[in-house]
């Protein structure tokens, strides 16, 4: 399989690309539009420089040479998009030529991340749904002229996992750019996946792109079923055709929607109302300063912090970086805290609920992780510490006070370890011998004894020292 | 009738107000218009209401601007709030911009009163305001002739005497073309002086908005006001506006103008006769005429007709039904789109999008729009060398005294002729005027044309005024 994609984002900017209007998803329909977005006569496009400061952030960010570059004219008729021609990059992209490394050290090249403007959205009212056959449509401009920068990769992607993690490293690159809010169910990013089959050795094969699909679940099953669908169609004796293909969710699979030779011919030429862009030396300078750490960098940092790292505190790494939390990290980390502990934390309970990390200070965290490590709370109390502060917020020591999570003092732990052990001796006997799988045994029914107020750790020192 | 610059001096000292002279462009475009059909839309209202506070702001000791209280003509494609825009289109039927072209913006601040939208040619394709769908108009000197297009209403406007000043927009001509056959000043500025925004669009890369009058220091006085950088528009120059009327007087002591030969070969005995007495007349005032031939120039018109309509087809794809103007139902949206841009377009300009999108597609785009291109870069340079041996140049406006009605509609092509000696100038981006000087067949004004490098306004401005001064005017 190989796998190229092109990636849609939507850039986080206060107005549109070429007017003042503000780019803001969920407004009442054409509250944010002007005679500029509006594609009115007489109106002209004036480029925002923060989107290009964004484009530029995002190929410095995927290693790529910045260049003069120009602006063309995409023509089609089309009732979303307001001047029946689309503002858009074309052979001179501000971004090319640079590459972007997955978490497991796989290398894939960016061709080019070049700017364009979005389409308004168009609501067809009857009939399927679909433009054709519909009663009739309405046309929200508000998104008309949001900036974009379309972000191609090399035909380098060779699995449908590949293409997951492309995307989702990528969209971490995105938000630490600050260029994008990386909201998928809100479309600030779409992905089209360009798919083909051949035999290990052999050239390409011919490609089918797959268009639109906006969560990382959809891009795998589509290149999935895309992948199968041609290697069935080739074993069967037939050819793939080059075409665009469309991903329906819900029955999951791929249908045709346009072939090759339907493909409109756009007419592209250099878009006269706009001058070239060449961003001076002294401005991608100032740009390339303020750049944050890109996760790839986050990720080793944090790795570092941890000694001897288990792949799967390294698996653990790449959620806290992929949901931004390794400021909980660090801050445990600074106060000469486990930051083990913090990670698994991280990626596990905050993890799970990162809607309402609003409630839950740094502070609370970095103590409740300190609870932790001194033993004073067990691994589940932790856990339920957190889901508490995570809810409600509040003081760690007080919520576990509040739920009984006293420390059981050394001599009583002592004790009934000493008495399980007497009432289980065969599996105290394998434990001796080696089985130290048993140890969960006895924490089991520790645990089971004090209603889970027993720390794991503490038992199982009890058990050695009884060895 | 009084110039632009002597109504300002009177409205501004008191001796006349600006109600007063507004009554009077009425009262002298109610006594024509029907006739030579040169406004499609009166704003009396709104007019009104800016010349009484032109008045109020005078009575109350404000120096209002350099155009107090004159009446001036805008061009219908050209934005105004509130205001029919037409084009001369029935695609904008119906259609009330919600903002003002930067233009009319100086142009109030500077104390002018926009009085109404003046006939074109259809989105100003064409040179004689015959593709207008709302009729032709006729040239005040000879109601069987044409004005010239395509901003044939504003020269109308101003050679019928209705108002000392208008505005039109020049892409291949259509400002310098009709001043030539109504005996007028009319300038196409350096590409990027005066700001587009509101300017509705046929070729981006060659419109300029220019002005039309009776003398050159009103030229100069109004082409001051409307230009200067405009952050609304991308290709406008950023610089400071350029002091023109001051250097009306320069005159051409010193200076070497190019007679170029592809500028007025081809062209009737009477208008090449003009433009050898012109440059007796320079010589007279103390400049050298240098002959020249610049070949590149026989290109101009092939590249303007392909860049032009390629420019165009994707200008006006935007009248499409779907969000301002005509809109004739259909079936479905497609449909919806075909019927109105055919019900809505004049035969020119869909000849225009079919020729530009032709030249555009793919398979053709080397050949055509590829190749005009490089024709365009080669004029460019050629204008260059040009401009190494003389400071300005010169030659005819146009081929011929203003034409009959019907005369060039059979066939396309004898009317694209008539622009073969302005269209090179908009490729190049540079500036270029005409001023009349002499006449030909039946006593009707010839035109010669003045070109200049970029930001030569000054020095053409002067030039004009040595011929103005030698025809002792």
């Amino acid at each position: 399989m190989v796998v190229g994609m092109e990636v849609h984002t939507e850039l986080l900017t206060k107005s549109k690309l070429f007017c003042g209007c503000a780019n803001h998803f969920g407004s009442e329909p054409n509250t944010n539009v002007c005679p500029v977005c509006l594609g009115l006569p007489g109106s002209l496009p004036v480029l925002n420089e923060d989107a290009v400061e964004l484009a530029m952030r995002i190929g410095m960010a995927l290693h790529c040479t910045i260049a003069p570059s120009t602006f063309h004219r995409k023509n089609y008729f089309y009732p979303d998009q307001s001047k029946d021609y689309q503002i858009s990059q074309y052979d001179l992209p501000i971004n090319s030529g640079g590459y972007l490394d997955l978490p497991d050290g796989t290398r894939i090249s960016i061709e080019r991340a070049h700017m364009e403007e979005d389409t308004g959205k168009s609501t067809h009212i009857g009939g399927s749904g679909r433009l054709a056959g519909a009663d009739r449509s309405l046309v929200d401009y508000n998104r008309c002229g949001v900036p974009l920068v379309e972000i191609v990769s090399g035909p380098d992607i060779r699995s449908s996992e590949q293409a997951r993690a492309y995307a989702a490293e990528l969209r971490g690159i995105l938000i630490a750019t600050g260029a994008s809010d990386g909201r998928l169910e809100e479309g600030s990013m779409r992905f089209d996946a360009n798919v083909s089959v051949r035999r290990t050795g052999e050239p390409f094969g011919t490609r089918c792109e797959i268009k639109n699909l906006n969560s990382l679940r959809s891009l795998q099953r589509a290149i999935d079923y895309e992948a199968l669908r041609q290697i069935e169609l080739i074993e069967e004796g037939g050819t793939v055709r080059q075409e665009t293909r469309h991903w329906d969710e819900g029955r999951g699979e791929t249908s045709t929607l346009r072939v090759k030779e339907d493909a409109e011919d756009y007419r592209y030429f250099r878009e006269p109302d706009l001058v070239d862009l060449a961003p001076s030396q002294e401005w991608q300078d100032r740009v390339r300063a303020a750049l944050p750490a890109m996760p790839a960098q986050r990720r080793s940092d944090l790795e570092a912090r941890i000694a001897n790292i288990t792949p799967a505190q390294k698996d653990a790494v790449v959620v806290v970086i992929d949901l931004g939390l390794e400021n909980f990290v660090n801050a445990v980390a600074d106060a000469g805290g486990d930051v083990a502990i913090a990670v698994s934390r991280c990626a596990n309970e905050l993890a799970a609920n990162v809607e309402a990390l609003g409630n839950l200070t740094v502070d609370a965290f970095v103590a409740t992780i300190a609870m932790e490590a001194g033993g004073e709370l067990s691994a589940t109390q932790s856990k339920q510490v957190l889901a508490e502060l995570l809810t409600s917020g509040g003081d760690p020591r007080s919520i576990a006070a509040a739920k009984g999570f006293e420390q059981l003092s050394a001599d009583t732990m002592g004790s009934m370890v000493a008495e399980l052990i007497e009432k289980h001796p065969d599996e105290w006997q394998r434990y001796k011998d080696g089985d130290d799988k048993l140890s969960g045994f006895f924490v089991g029914l520790a645990m089971k004894q004090t209603q889970g107020k027993a720390n794991g750790k503490v038992v199982i020192a009890e058990l050695q020292a009884r060895k | 009738m009084k110039s632009a610059v002597e109504i300002a001096k009177d409205v501004q000292s008191g001796a006349t107000t600006a109600s007063a002279e507004l009554a009077k462009a009425y009262d002298a475009i109610r006594a024509r218009n029907e006739e030579l059909n040169v406004f499609l839309h009166l704003d009396v209202e709104g007019a009104e209401k800016i010349a009484a506070d032109v008045d109020a702001r005078v009575a109350r000791g404000e120096n209002v601007g350099p155009l107090a209280g004159v009446p001036i003509a805008i061009k219908d494609n050209l934005c105004q709030i509130g205001i029919p825009t037409t084009c001369s289109s029935k695609i904008l039927d119906g259609w009330k911009p919600p903002y003002n072209a930067t233009v009319i913006d100086r142009l109030v601040a500077a104390g002018a009163v926009p009085v109404g939208k003046t006939n074109l040619d259809e989105f100003a394709m064409g040179s004689s305001t015959e593709n207008s769908a709302f009729g032709p108009t006729r040239n005040p000197l000879d109601p069987s002739r044409v004005p010239g297009g395509s901003s044939g209403g504003s020269a109308a406007a101003v050679a019928a005497d209705m108002t000392p000043l208008s505005l039109g927009s020049d892409t291949g001509g259509s400002i310098r073309q009709p001043a030539a056959l109504c005996g007028l000043v009319g300038m196409k500025p350096t590409y990027g002086l005066v700001s587009r925004y509101g300017l509705i669009a046929f070729a981006s890369s060659l419109d300029q908005i220019g002005p039309f009058s009776k003398t050159v220091l009103d030229s100069a006085v109004l082409l001051e006001t409307i230009a200067g950088y405009d952050p609304m528009d991308s290709t406008s120059l950023n610089e400071p506006a350029p002091s023109l009327s001051a250097h009306v007087n320069d005159g051409v002591a010193g200076k070497r103008i190019g007679l170029v030969k592809e500028l007025y070969e081809g062209a009737d005995e009477s208008v090449v006769a003009s433009v050898m007495a012109a440059c007796e007349a320079l010589k007279a005032a103390g400049a050298t005429i240098v002959e020249l031939s610049i070949p590149e120039l026989q290109l101009g018109l092939s590249a303007y007709y392909l860049i032009a309509p390629a420019e165009a087809s994707s200008n006006l794809a935007r009248f499409d039904g779907v969000r301002f103007g005509l809109r004739v139902d259909a079936d479905d949206v497609t449909a919806m789109m075909e019927a109105t841009r055919t019900a809505g377009f004049g035969a020119e300009v869909k000849r225009r999008i079919m020729l530009g999108t032709y030249a555009l597609s793919a398979g053709y785009f080397d050949a055509y729009y590829g190749q005009a291109l490089k024709v365009r870069t080669l004029l460019i340079n050629a204008f260059k060398k040009a401009y190494e041996q003389a400071d300005l140049l010169i030659g005819a406006t146009t081929p011929s005294v203003a034409f009959k009605f019907g005369e060039k509609t059979d066939n396309p092509m004898t009317m694209y002729l008539n622009d073969v000696f302005t269209i090179p100038t908009n490729l190049a981006g540079d500036p270029a005027l005409s001023v009349p000087f002499g006449t030909g067949e039946e006593n009707l004004p010839i035109g010669i044309q003045l070109l200049g490098p970029g930001r030569s306004e000054a020095q053409l401005f002067a030039a004009a005024r040595a011929l103005e001064s030698a025809d002792g005017r």
